[in-house]
């Protein structure tokens, strides 16, 4: 399931639900995002994430759903949020759930980074300078690169 | 087709979307990046670096000889930064 939304969600509550009912979960592994206070040197007041409604959507459904070709999981979540948020806001959840751990740690993983280079959202962090749109960092796509190749068998 | 700013690209361009009927001569993504930087200051600069311009064609990334059609709904954005 996906959402993306302005308003908080509460992480116990969002886990219990995934879990609700499915009795063959073993394991169940989630992510948090959470809004920093400091970017590089600055300190940052607050940040106003913006999206591109009908591509987020879409764009989080097939990562979802690659990963669950990938692995054998039980449920997946993924809830992204857009709008202001402050430092220590929650931003993102994924959680991935599973008969076995190892599949629900590595989708967890693989949904997270996918999402950090692929999902169309934008960071404008205040900053004592003033506004300033967050650079995309070569390390995230290095993330992705990992995965591609794993699926090689390297 | 329909063209969408997102983020510092549509701080420069000065709005979030707007209809244009597409030249004859512009075929695909680049064409039409090329072809919006000669729209004007504003355009000039949010294209001025190619290279921090990504692009979706129907809610679908894209590379740049990504061929574009009338009807087509066409975002332009820098690299994404969610999570």
């Amino acid at each position: 399931m996906i959402r993306v939304q302005q308003e908080d969600f509460d992480l116990g509550g969002e886990l219990q639900a995934m879990s609700a009912g499915r009795t063959g979960i073993g394991g169940l592994c989630s992510f948090v995002g959470l809004v920093r206070d400091m970017a590089g040197d600055a300190e940052i007041g607050g940040m106003t994430l913006e999206h591109y409604p009908g591509m987020t959507e879409r764009a989080l459904e097939e990562i979802e759903a690659e990963a669950q070709a990938r692995w054998p999981l039980e449920a997946t979540l993924i809830i992204h949020r857009y709008g202001r948020l402050e430092p220590g806001d929650q931003i993102v959840l994924v959680a991935a759930a599973s008969a076995h751990r190892e599949a629900a740690f590595e989708a967890c993983h693989y949904l997270i980074d996918f999402l950090k280079t692929r999902a169309p959202f934008w960071k404008l962090e205040e900053t004592p300078d003033g506004p300033k749109w967050v650079d995309a960092r070569a390390s995230d796509d290095d993330a992705v690169a990992r995965w591609a190749a794993k699926s090689r068998g390297n | 087709m329909k063209l969408l700013y997102f983020a510092w690209i549509r701080e420069h361009v000065g709005t979030s979307a707007e209809e244009i009927s597409r030249p004859d001569d512009v075929k695909t993504v680049s064409d039409l990046i090329a072809w919006l930087a000669g729209r004007g200051d504003g355009y000039a600069t949010a294209f001025a670096d190619t290279a921090l311009v990504r692009a979706a064609v129907n809610q679908e990334h894209v590379d740049p000889l990504h061929p574009v059609a009338d009807g087509d709904e066409i975002a332009f954005f820098p690299p994404v930064t969610g999570g």
